[in-house]
């Protein structure tokens, strides 16, 4: 059991102070932005609530939100499947554990936007390697710079390839931490392989699982770099998540009231849909495991 | 058993091929690249290298990127280790609603900090150095260690603690000599997610340098904007990029696999 100590607020006062400086002061510039017009020159004027009412009625941002939520899904109901698929097909001891690991890692290891130059070199119709694979050899059309559904298929391939290795890390460590031993039971009772993922592996997948979801929609619902340099958001507006079109609005046309509004909506669904996936993932194990979060 | 391992070799093979595109770009003249698809560079070129390793507003980028990634690895693990003790060991006020807010900044989408960071920076006077970018990097880099240590520190039993104390070790003596060397993997851990976080974050670091600091993926974006279309110089550039992140990833391979199970499994 933990000890009652409020001492320890000294040992996480570093902690607190850098990240207050990194946080607060920007959200509250934020906030601060959100209620007010510029006009340049450092010239501001109350606005109020305007902003965020003009936000809520607006067609742009419900089309870049649902864009977003799309993206988020699709690449959950990939990469969680298939990197626990991965997972349970891996060895478990031996020469190639190491390999396969550090394969696996490297493209999480690369910079963004080389990921999204790469993606964009990579599938090029007439002299990248997949582009030219597809409309030369599969003979259908695919172009990225033309057609919507060819930029989000590229987009989402992209998605999958970069994150999918963090499902199967987290997946293979929850799996190589069960003993022999359940195994050997599960054999006694005659347990198909079915029953063996169901009762034994999945219960003890289910932490790191619920890390790999919610990491996994925290990066993806704030993806940023990646995207905008593969398609730049085209062609058109089909592929302009949250952050392209926000970056668009504060940068582009420096319309900071609008974007900083947008922003704070923006953090508030991040904020609100983790918590409530946190909240129910761990609810059942909630006693066991104590107390914290 | 045979069919199983079919599974993980396709999908390295997938991860490989965009890799090996970029590097075999990498050896091709830009010439070459655009007059045609082939699968093998025709003719060898380490043109593209050379360029790299020899003008120094390319290799200045590698190193800044260097230094500051370092210094955010640093600074990430120092702050994160005596508070992650905290949050494993004592219970005190607000401590939960204190890791949930941590964890918070996790969320934040980053768009949202560039232009306030921006400003911040350039208030307090750190805009373009190595410092400032690793500073704004701890944004998320410290929630995520805080949250890792902590599991790690939480496996171990707190006996450990106790006997130490039974036995005249000061908190200091005890920290640094028993606790740190037992949750060593832990650090490595910490230090690799530190690192990899902040090798491949752009926005940030891009907005927050101008010359002096200036991250070597913004060299590329500039480059690849001012110079027309250097394929080949980008794909070097690129593929130098991933071995930093290669050679640290080298180094962990063993601990891994318990590590991304962030020690609480």
């Amino acid at each position: 059991m933990k000890t009652i100590n409020q001492k320890a607020w000294l040992f996480v006062i570093p902690v607190l102070l850098l990240v207050a400086f990194n946080a607060l002061i920007p959200i509250m510039t934020v906030v601060n932005y959100s209620v007010q017009e510029t006009f340049g020159n450092n010239l501001f004027f109350w606005q109020g609530l305007d902003w965020f009412e003009q936000l809520l009625n607006s067609e742009r941002f419900y089309s870049a939100l649902g864009r977003q939520f799309l993206f988020t899904g699709t690449i959950l109901a990939i990469e969680i499947p298939l990197g626990v698929i991965i997972a349970l097909a891996m060895p478990r001891k031996g020469f190639w554990v190491p390999v396969c690991l550090v394969l696996m890692a490297l493209p999480m290891l690369i910079p963004w936007n080389v990921v999204g130059a790469m993606w964009n070199i990579f599938t090029l119709p007439d002299i990248g390697l997949l582009g030219y694979f597809i409309n030369n050899v599969l003979g259908i059309e695919y172009n990225m710079t033309q057609s919507p559904v060819a930029a989000w298929v590229t987009i989402i391939a992209m998605d999958v390839w970069h994150w999918t290795s963090l499902v199967v890390l987290l997946s293979y460590a929850g799996l190589v931490s069960i003993p022999d031993a359940f195994y050997q039971a599960a054999k006694i009772d005659g347990a198909s392989n079915f029953a063996i993922f169901r009762y034994i592996q999945l219960p003890k997948m289910k932490r790191v699982l619920t890390i790999a979801i919610l990491l996994r929609f925290m990066d993806s619902f704030n993806i940023y770099t990646e995207p905008f340099v593969l398609t730049g958001g085209g062609p058109g507006n089909s592929t302009t998540l949250l952050s392209i079109d926000l970056v668009k609005i504060a940068l582009g046309q420096f319309d900071l009231g609008p974007a900083a509004a947008m922003s704070l909506i923006y953090f508030a669904i991040t904020l609100l849909v983790s918590w409530l996936f946190y909240t129910l993932m761990t609810k059942d194990d909630e006693p066991k495991r104590g107390d914290r979060i | 058993m045979k069919k199983r391992s079919l599974i993980p070799i396709i999908y390295i093979l997938f991860l490989m091929l965009p890799i090996y595109w970029l590097i075999a770009m990498s050896f091709k003249t830009t010439g070459e690249i655009l007059s045609g698809f082939s699968l093998f560079p025709q003719n060898w070129t380490f043109e593209n290298y050379k360029v790299i390793f020899t003008d120094p507003t390319w290799y200045r980028g590698y190193i800044n990127s260097i230094i500051y990634v370092t210094l955010n690895t640093i600074i990430t693990v120092t702050v994160a280790l005596p508070a992650a003790y905290a949050f494993s060991r004592y219970r005190f006020l607000g401590d939960k609603q204190l890791f949930f807010w941590l964890l918070t900044n996790r969320m934040a989408p980053t768009a949202i900090f560039a232009l306030p960071f921006f400003q911040l920076y350039s208030a307090v006077g750190l805009f373009d150095t190595h410092i400032a970018v690793a500073l704004a990097h701890t944004l998320f880099n410290v929630p995520l260690a805080v949250w890792i240590l902590e599991g790690f520190m939480s496996g171990v039993p707190k006996e450990l603690d106790e006997t130490a104390y039974v036995d005249g070790y000061s908190f200091p003596k005890f920290f640094g000599k028993i606790f740190l060397p037992t949750i060593a993997s832990g650090v490595g851990v910490t230090a690799f997610f530190a690192f990899m976080f902040s090798w491949v974050e752009l926005l940030l670091a891009k907005t927050l340098t101008a010359v002096a600091a200036k991250p070597i993926a913004a060299t590329m974006t500039k480059t690849a904007s001012s110079a027309g279309y250097e394929l080949g110089l980008l794909a070097a550039a690129g593929a130098l990029t991933i071995i930093p992140g290669a050679i640290v990833i080298y180094f962990v391979r063993n601990y891994i696999a318990r590590g991304f199970a962030l020690g609480r499994v």
